[in-house]
């Protein structure tokens, strides 16, 4: 680090490196995006049906030259299945930055919180004993569940962070007190399960995008687009609430107010993206990390990367997840851990070294 | 525009911390410290000058505004409040954290203009060469010098800043409180300073206000209130003021 024996820069040189920064935060956002774009189309080229590259791009632009088999394959089977790994990585990961933001901790993220698990209960609820929290939603009532139930969950959580002398530490203890009695719960509801509602459940456990249709992408799209804009709204609030809620509040940001709605923000990105996809552990933690090292917390980078970078993990997850074993397609959720460890351990060591130098 | 406290009762739960703290009206253009032992109220009358928390009692008025009438938004952006510590352990860099403190939460591009002031602030404060460290490897003193330039970058009416010196080495507490002092008297804004050493209180201030248990015990010019006795008893400690050899008051402090 600089010392004061150091040469003063002046004030342009100081702006200059400003820049520089910023120049290279915009083009890794840039080619995030772009690597974003690759898997996606690797992913679509993938599967057991043998459909190279020109022929994919040929389908999608002008679907009218496809057979009946390729119709289906491309457009009903693998591009909502790629767009969804997409869509519901950036969720997790936009929502696993924001959760780490206003709790102040970097262990926070829609799974270790106990959130995905309380969707998964309420989804339970819906699926085995048939009952909807908020009546006459109809066939949404699954996700509606999941969402309600996540909901309260988050409230919880809120209600902890409002009590005084409570700390980071201690709220992810209370999280994950709420993961195993939401864990707890689950596994009451599956004792009494029938097989077939027992192989729903599975389902939710493992995470799955093998059920994705375009009515689920649009949806998820529409979460995305309501929350996105207010979480980019609130850039500076969120970036200065990571100097301190003191400093927060001094320039004016209502923490509590802040939190609230961020935290509602949050559960409805967890809770939709988990109702859709199932509980999906390790995006939400991992891509928040992998844009901070990258970016920093200047929330106008972090958090673009950090949906970027979880929407990375899961499309390259959905591409592993049929490459591993041809004919043979994993649910995600057993292969977002192994895809995402190695990298996030190597950019730890090698920030490390950086540090060092 | 002058800034005078009336009658300020606050009080956490059933414990009270300021009981009827009151001060008359400051100037604008003057820097004012508040002095007081441990625990007095310091940083208590600063949060509820700033509307960060609300007296049961009592009024705040910047000029003929009662400051209560104001949303907090607002009033956070005529008074400009300088916390004592800060959470340093995210990825920020110090340009990034003064730039934030120029955005003041509004506006989500960065013009040129952002950019040249905030690289003019950091130049001034004499930390450029920190601009783009991380906040987290700061020193406490080099956080605490961050922490000013949050403050001095934004355009208010009043600055209150709670102990920005108290990291400090002797080099870098004078040049602090003199780049308050003048920015202060540039802007014809008011400024308090809350201290504990009193002879920097004494070189800086055109103005003291002696705090002890939440009540406002003398205020007026240094040489005032640094001679009365109350100040010996408010520290518990027998005080002796002599003058130094540019003219200006020391204090000395001895066990009584």
């Amino acid at each position: 680090m600089p010392t004061d024996t150091t040469p003063s820069l002046t004030a342009q040189g100081i702006v200059t490196a400003y820049r520089r920064r910023s120049v290279r935060r915009v083009s890794l956002v840039g080619l995030a995006a772009l690597a974003l774009f690759t898997t996606v189309v690797v992913d679509v080229i993938t599967g057991p049906a043998d459909l190279d590259f020109w022929r994919v791009a040929h389908i999608i632009v002008n679907p009218s030259i496809a057979t009946v088999k390729e119709e289906v394959i491309i457009w009903d089977l693998r591009l909502p299945v790629a767009l969804m790994a997409v869509v519901v990585g950036a969720m997790l990961g936009a929502a696993g930055a924001e959760m780490q933001t206003i709790l102040n901790n970097p262990l926070a993220d829609p799974f270790t919180l106990g959130l995905s698990s309380a969707a998964s209960f309420g989804a339970a609820l819906a699926i085995v004993l048939g009952l909807s929290v908020i009546p006459g939603v109809g066939g949404l009532f699954v996700t509606v569940n999941a969402f309600v139930v996540s909901m309260l969950a988050s409230l919880a959580l809120f209600a902890f962070t409002r009590l005084r002398g409570v700390t980071p530490e201690a709220m992810i203890l209370v999280g994950i007190a709420m993961l195993f009695t939401f864990n707890a719960l689950l596994a009451f509801l599956q004792y009494g399960a029938s097989e077939l509602q027992l192989a729903q459940l599975i389902f939710w456990q493992l995470g799955s995008l093998a059920r994705a249709t375009w009515e689920k992408v649009g949806i998820c799209l529409l979460v995305l687009a309501v929350v996105m804009p207010y979480f980019l709204s609130r850039s500076w609030a969120l970036t200065a609430l990571r100097m301190g809620e003191d400093k927060a509040a001094a320039l004016g940001v209502n923490v509590s107010l802040l939190r609230l709605a961020v935290l509602a923000g949050v559960s409805l990105l967890s809770a939709v993206a988990v109702s859709f996809v199932g509980a999906i552990a390790f995006v939400g933690l991992v891509g928040p990390h992998i844009a901070r090292m990258i970016v920093g917390e200047d929330q106008r980078g972090f958090l673009p990367l950090s949906a970027l970078a979880g929407a990375l993990i899961l499309s390259g997850t959905s591409i592993a997840s049929k490459a591993i074993t041809p004919g043979i397609v994993y649910p995600i959720g057993m292969i977002t851990s192994l895809i995402g460890i190695p990298f996030f351990v190597s950019l730890i060591l090698s920030q490390r070294k950086r540090h060092w130098q | 525009m002058s800034l005078a406290a009336v009658a300020l009762n606050f009080a956490y739960d059933k414990r009270p911390i300021l009981q009827g703290a009151g001060f008359d009206a400051l100037k604008p253009g003057e820097l004012t410290a508040l002095i007081g032992p441990n625990a007095s109220g310091k940083s208590t009358l600063f949060r509820v000058i700033a509307g960060l928390l609300a007296p049961s009692v009592g009024t705040v008025m910047l000029g003929d505004t009662d400051l209560a009438t104001l949303p907090v938004r607002t009033r956070l952006k005529r008074v400009c409040f300088m916390p004592q510590f800060f959470a340093a352990n995210a990825a920020l860099t110090v340009f990034d954290v003064v730039m934030m403190a120029r955005k003041n939460l509004s506006g989500w591009r960065v013009t040129t203009e952002d950019m040249d002031a905030v690289g003019e602030a950091l130049h001034g404060a004499g930390i450029g060469h920190l601009s783009e460290a991380y906040i987290s490897d700061l020193s406490g003193g080099q956080a605490q010098m961050v922490s000013v330039a949050q403050a001095l970058i934004r355009q208010a009416d009043v600055y209150l800043f709670d102990e920005p010196t108290s990291a400090l080495d002797l080099r870098h507490q004078l040049d602090v409180l003199n780049r308050i002092r003048t920015t202060i008297a540039n802007r014809n804004a008011i400024g308090i300073v809350a201290l504990h050493d009193l002879n920097l209180a004494a070189r800086f201030a055109d103005h003291l206000i002696l705090l002890r248990q939440g009540t406002v015990l003398a205020q007026g010019t240094p040489a005032n209130v640094l001679h009365q006795p109350e100040i010996g008893a408010t520290y518990g400690v027998d005080i002796r003021i002599t003058t130094g050899p540019k003219k200006d008051l020391v204090v000395h402090a001895y066990t009584s």
